[in-house]
């Protein structure tokens, strides 16, 4: 299934006319890939189009494919000199991408490593390998509490909570169950599959105190007090506090949209679905701090980057979309668009922007989030799930069942880095 | 050249013209696939970067796998409790549906409806019966009983016959209607004369009937034997979550090579767990035949 948008013919008869005026402008034409997410198509159709206008000697071609297939297709393109010139890949998935030499670093001339450390979030940083950047971000995702105002109301709670103890106290407030004891209603959603994993590791490890990971995510240091401590908190809301259940109502966010969840901890890229549940009433805020007021988040992206395909000319004209598509313009387009977050502080923490009620608690939570860098996040986050089943259903110690995890994913990381 | 073959080698030749389209079909999109399977279970191969020779490792890695050693027993609970299970109740099923005039085709019609439902639209039906309250079909009705609700999904010792239940009701249709033509096959003359000797239903049923529907009987149990052996689709769809799970509780084979494959990337390591599933495969159909064809 290969959706090609061409502006060939427009494209076709502008050659035509510029060759029967005799300034023959060689047209460089290049390719562009992503996965298939209509906001997102929408949104680099715009691009792509002000680019072209701005470069009248430069075509772009966008290809996309349904995300089961994106990665497979990738691979097995560029090798074959077929495929994009530049593409988009997660971040997570950079280590693979240039070890396979599918992507070539940006130029220190086009793209400073001093500059890109000014202007851009911190976490961008993981895209460095040696003295070059090899991948950059249009936006930015990262984390927050999402809350039901509707339920707030019935319970007469006056404002979503600020620290993780408020954040229980307000839960218990939320949370109901029915004549046999079973939970009809959660104050908080509670499961590793969503995105509670990354709350653990980048959040609450950190704010009970400890460094999930030491040097450069290839060490795993989450066995440790404040992980026990974090994890206690985490599997207390289920098994201390009875304010949640893993599982409940299938998914958490599931379950946040059906109004049976008080909170749910998400992305802001669950904004536009929950727009479109109707009759939910829902408010979002800062992930809570800890009790010295300390906050964290997690934040992920997706980059842009050069095919190791690109050459000549094709290399210069990608290098300039590349610069298009991170500069700032680009990026308020991304956040009208699709409603992910400006990945430069420039944009993002504009007056209008840090003080949107929606993008706002995303935006300030980038300036203290942290990115973890994923040997494999699928079967880092299974470990995760693991070891709360460990605790939750064969009723396992929190330590015991924390050193278990510990130990598989440094095993994984080993063969990873090795 | 054509003209002086005699007629028999024309026929030859013509027959071999047929035969080349399948056996062609069959070289590129099954056996070149498989040898080529049989490579990479040798190597090392992320999809992205070279495939690179890495000897037995992938079997070694397999051997000292624990997740490896669980799933290969989950494969086996799914084909030692799924078979033998939905062979006795298809059987006592079409048994009594043979004998039934009133409503008999609505009947079989309604028996055979799961076989031709999709297992993904089934497997997220019976998913949403399980959860707890408040949305699960059956917690809610234990919930209004007054008695605890049970963790169908979340039990590492529940889930998988929770799972097994809808893959056995799916296939049991279609060995009905199996069973069914097999027992229409039993000529009425043995019967007749049975009932004259005064031989009892249950005798009937022993010495005439189960013996001659041997062949059924072997058919039916290596086709649904290979069915449970590569469950997926039922397994995959109510546990999406945490496929195969909750703590690989019940996680077939299939899975387990779809995981290392498509989200793990690991291509060598996959197509070392095929090779297993593959010879599995082999050694318990070669098995059944012989047991069920000899004596």
């Amino acid at each position: 299934m290969l959706v090609k948008l061409t502006k060939s013919r427009v494209a076709g008869v502008a050659a035509a006319t510029m060759l029967a005026a005799g300034t023959a402008q060689a047209e460089v034409e290049i390719e562009y890939w992503q996965y298939f997410f209509d906001a997102r198509v929408a949104a680099m159709e715009q691009l792509i189009e002000n680019f072209e206008s701005a470069n009248p000697d430069i075509k772009v071609t966008m290809t996309h494919f349904p995300y089961a297939d994106y990665r497979t297709k990738v691979a097995a393109a560029i090798p074959a000199g077929e495929g994009p010139d530049v593409v988009q890949l997660f971040y997570g998935w950079l280590n693979d991408y240039v070890a396979a030499e599918l992507i070539q670093p940006l130029p220190n001339d086009a793209f400073p490593p001093s500059m890109i450390e000014d202007e851009f979030f911190p976490m961008v940083g993981a895209m460095r390998e040696g003295d070059n950047y090899w991948a950059l971000p249009t936006a930015v995702r990262s984390l927050a509490l999402f809350y039901n105002k509707t339920l707030f109301d019935e319970a007469g709670i006056g404002g979503p909570p600020e620290t993780l103890d408020e954040l229980i106290e307000t839960a218990k407030m939320l949370t109901k169950t029915d004549a046999a004891g079973n939970l009809t209603q959660v104050g908080i959603t509670a499961g590793m599959n969503a995105q509670d994993h990354h709350w653990f590791r980048e959040v609450l490890v950190r704010q009970f105190g400890g460094e999930p990971y030491l040097d450069d995510y290839r060490t795993v240091n989450y066995n440790s007090e404040a992980g026990i401590a974090a994890a206690g908190f985490y599997t207390g809301l289920v098994n201390e506090h009875k304010v949640s259940a893993f599982g409940f109502m299938d998914e958490p966010q599931a379950a946040f949209k059906a109004g049976r969840a008080g909170m749910h901890i998400d992305g802001s890229f669950r904004i536009g679905s929950l727009n479109k549940t109707r009759g939910l009433k829902w408010g979002v805020t800062e992930l809570p701090a800890n009790s010295d007021g300390m906050r964290s988040n997690y934040s992920s992206y997706w980059v842009n980057a050069i095919t190791t395909k690109a050459e000549g000319e094709k290399y210069d004209a990608a290098v300039k979309f590349m610069q298009y598509v991170t500069s700032d313009e680009a990026m308020q387009v991304w956040l009208d668009v699709v409603g992910e977050l400006p990945a430069k502080p420039s944009v993002g923490l504009t007056e209008a922007n840090a003080n949107d009620e929606v993008f706002g608690p995303f935006i300030r939570g980038l300036a203290y989030a942290n990115t973890t860098k994923f040997a494999n996040e699928s079967a880092q986050r299974q470990l995760l799930i693991d070891m709360v089943q460990r605790i939750d259903i064969e009723g396992q110690a929190v330590a015991d069942s924390i050193a278990i995890a510990a130990e598989a994913e440094q095993e994984l990381l080993n063969e990873y880095y090795k | 050249m054509y003209d002086r073959l005699s007629i028999r080698q024309k026929q030859i030749v013509w027959a071999w013209a047929f035969l080349a389209v399948p056996i062609l079909f069959y070289v590129v999109i099954r056996f070149y696939p498989t040898a080529n399977a049989m490579v990479i279970s040798f190597q090392n191969w992320n999809l992205l970067g070279d495939r690179t020779w890495a000897g037995w490792a992938n079997y070694a890695k397999l051997w000292n796998d624990p997740v490896f050693w669980k799933v290969f027993r989950n494969t086996f609970a799914y084909l030692l409790i799924g078979t033998p299970v939905s062979l006795v109740i298809s059987f006592v099923i079409a048994y009594h549906l043979d004998r039934l005039r009133f409503m008999h085709g609505f009947l079989r019609m309604l028996y055979f409806l799961p076989f031709m439902t999709t297992a993904v639209a089934m497997a997220w039906v019976w998913r949403w019966f399980y959860q707890p309250v408040p949305i699960g079909l059956f917690n809610n009705f234990l919930a209004t009983t007054g008695i605890p609700q049970v963790e169908f999904l979340r039990s590492t010792t529940l889930a998988l016959p929770a799972i097994l239940a809808p893959a056995v009701w799916a296939g049991l249709g279609f060995q009905i209607i199996i069973f069914m033509a097999g027992l229409r096959a039993i000529p009425r003359s043995y019967y007749e004369a049975a009932r004259i000797d005064g031989v009892s239903t249950w005798t009937i049923l022993w010495e005439i009937t189960i013996p001659l529907l041997r062949p059924t009987i072997v058919f039916i149990v290596v086709f649904s034997s290979i069915g449970f052996l590569r469950i997926f689709d039922h397994v995959y769809n109510m546990t999406t979550n945490d496929p195969g799970g909750p703590l690989n509780s019940t996680k077939p084979l299939v899975l387990m090579i779809y995981q290392s494959a498509f989200t793990d990337f690991n291509m060598g390591y996959a197509a070392a767990q095929t090779v297993v599933l593959f010879l599995i495969l082999l050694i318990v159909s070669l098995v059944q035949l012989r047991i069920l064809r000899d004596n």
